[in-house]
């Protein structure tokens, strides 16, 4: 303890943080489905995996420009939220939300049977297309794809924070999730709201997707990537896109912490056990809405 | 089918509503609004009051809830095949029971979230002004959040959400629900106001009776699921059987006790 590297922290926080960045990418594109629709959607990790694989094939095997790729994989993401949405979701309207939770379960190996189907089970790698000269922060060195993954991420969710505050579609959305019927009698189309929050919420997670797939690689197993955003939008409050950011860089951190200085190991062990304290003290995550109570 | 004739903006013909395919809450009811005017419906507890209402604004799907006999016409239109939102945007609007304001938006958000009423009208841009010169206390507040806001103010800004997608008829369902007497009265007179000044039409659902047919035009009373008594709201304020069941009047005007509550209920059989 006598020489504690500082500057290994510093770093490793520094990595932490970015990969929160992308933890709280996955979990706005949770958030955006949930807050509008009700809807637990646990096949949020597959939807990030089917964004990736998309571009995989645009920029890969078709040979497409990456920008090119990386807007078709994206557009091509939300035409299959906007599926998901009207084919399983829409009919469950009005039930259990267990069952439709079941729902989204199913999807999610439905849709890594379909990805094993057309590009099988063996992992890939995404072509560069981020810069690949370290960056550095004062004396610390972040690796490039992170530092510009949390750009992307950060920005992203604070375009969608604004959205939320001031177009007026993002007050219907909020609406929506406050009193179904009451934004009915305003006027507000609720079953347009519910597929929009579907397209963007998968647009958002197509992102992402394609950020952490270049990061690592690519196989039909990322999305195990989703239970770590469940861990962040529950300890961020379910329908939160601050709490999701936050949320985010927490887990990142706990994350990169706990697997330099415990060993790779503890790293769920460590996410999992701030899971329960969090939730402990503040049921309803750290910024999730509570009913306004009026006394 | 009846048509309805050119003054009359909204007319409910012989509906029945059934929940969940199993209980039968409306029975072959009938009522009509005349345009410009306001209508009370008025009935004890269970009669079948709100359910109206939201056969009307087509929200009883939400609670499965079934329309199986009638029709309802407005302005001429079988709303019919209408879903909810686009009934608010051809021009009836639902003030829901309790309120309903976005506790977790703004006062602002709120009135904008009612300017989608107005999508795909000609010439509709909302009029936030408007609201504010008939609940300036609103205006105060319009950065603050709906859920801290007190009854009266939630009641007001449920009606200015209304003034904002300019109805030709506004479906009002107990504004007085939980607020203090005086309180009543500023509502109730507001609400006459716009009936006037704006020349919306107006359905009113109320448990007060007395302040309902004060400022009605028309009153219906229902019991159990129909009609059983309609007509020019001050004969309804006069009339004996009205005044005792439904304004607790008795002879002459005094406040009845509750010692009578036996003879009530026996006397009511007779009335239904």
């Amino acid at each position: 303890m006598i020489d504690f590297d500082w500057l290994l922290l510093f770093e490793v926080s520094l990595a932490g943080i970015g990969s929160g960045g992308l933890y709280a990418l996955a979990g706005l594109a949770f958030v955006l489905i949930f807050k509008a629709t009700k809807v637990v959607n646990l096949a949020i990790g597959e939807m990030l995996m089917m964004g990736a694989y998309f571009f995989f094939a645009m920029a890969s095997t078709l040979g497409w420009p990456i920008w090119l790729g990386v807007v078709v994989a994206v557009l091509g993401s939300g035409a299959l939220g906007a599926l998901i949405e009207r084919l399983l979701i829409r009919p469950m309207l009005g039930e259990s939300p267990i069952s439709v939770f079941m729902i989204t379960i199913g999807l999610s190996s439905i849709l890594v049977g379909a990805v094993e189907l057309i590009w099988g089970a063996d992992q890939m790698r995404l072509p560069d297309f981020m810069p690949s000269d370290p960056v550095l922060i004062g004396e610390a060195m972040v690796p490039p794809k992170i530092f510009y993954g949390f750009l992307v991420a950060t920005g992203l969710i604070a375009v969608v924070l604004v959205v939320f505050r001031f177009w007026r579609g993002g007050i219907a959305l909020r609406a929506t999730a406050s009193d179904q019927a009451a934004a009915y009698s305003m006027g507000i189309n609720v079953p347009r709201v519910f597929s929009l929050a579907w397209v963007v919420g998968a647009m958002v997670a197509a992102i992402a997707g394609i950020i952490v797939g270049s990061i690592s690689s690519l196989s039909p197993t990322m999305g195990v990537f989703g239970l770590s955003v469940l861990v962040v939008v529950i300890v961020g409050g379910l329908d939160s896109v601050a709490g999701a950011l936050v949320g985010g860089i927490v887990v990142g951190l706990v994350e990169a912490w706990s697997g330099t200085y415990l060993g790779g190991q503890y790293k769920m062990l460590s996410t999992f056990s701030l899971l329960v304290l969090i939730l402990m003290v503040r049921p309803y995550g750290l910024f999730g809405t509570h009913e306004i109570e009026r006394l | 089918m009846t048509q309805a004739s050119p003054d009359v903006v909204l007319s409910i013909n012989n509906i029945e509503v059934i929940y969940n395919k199993a209980v039968q809450v409306l029975r072959g009811l009938s009522l009509r609004v005349p345009r410009g005017q306001i209508v009370a419906l008025l009935g004890s507890n269970g009669a079948g009051k709100t359910t109206t209402l939201k056969a009307v604004s087509g929200l009883l799907a939400l609670e499965d809830g079934e329309m199986t006999r009638g029709s309802v016409v407005l302005d001429g239109v079988d709303t019919a095949r209408l879903k909810p939102h686009e009934l608010v945007r051809s021009g009836l609007f639902h003030v829901m029971e309790g309120r309903r304001v976005f506790e977790d938006l703004t006062i602002e958000e709120n009135l904008i979230s009612a300017t989608y009423a107005l999508s795909g009208r000609r010439a509709a841009s909302a009029d936030f002004e408007l609201v504010y010169e008939y609940f300036p206390r609103l205006f105060e507040r319009r950065r603050g959040l709906a859920g801290y806001l007190s009854g009266g103010e939630q009641q007001m800004l449920a009606i200015g959400r209304a003034l904002i997608a300019r109805p030709k008829v506004m479906l009002l369902d107990e504004p007085s629900l939980g607020l203090s007497p005086l309180l009543v009265e500023n509502i109730f007179t507001i609400i006459a106001r716009i009936n006037r000044e704006q020349g919306v039409s107006m359905l009113l659902v109320e448990q007060n009776a007395s302040v309902a047919l004060a400022v009605a035009h028309t009153g219906y009373i229902m019991e159990t699921g129909k009609v059983v008594i309609d007509g020019p709201a001050e004969k309804l304020a006069g009339d004996p059987d009205v005044r005792e069941f439904y304004l607790g009047m008795a002879g002459e005007g005094a406040a009845r006790s509750f010692r009578d509550i036996k003879h009530y209920k026996r006397r009511k059989r007779w009335l239904s």
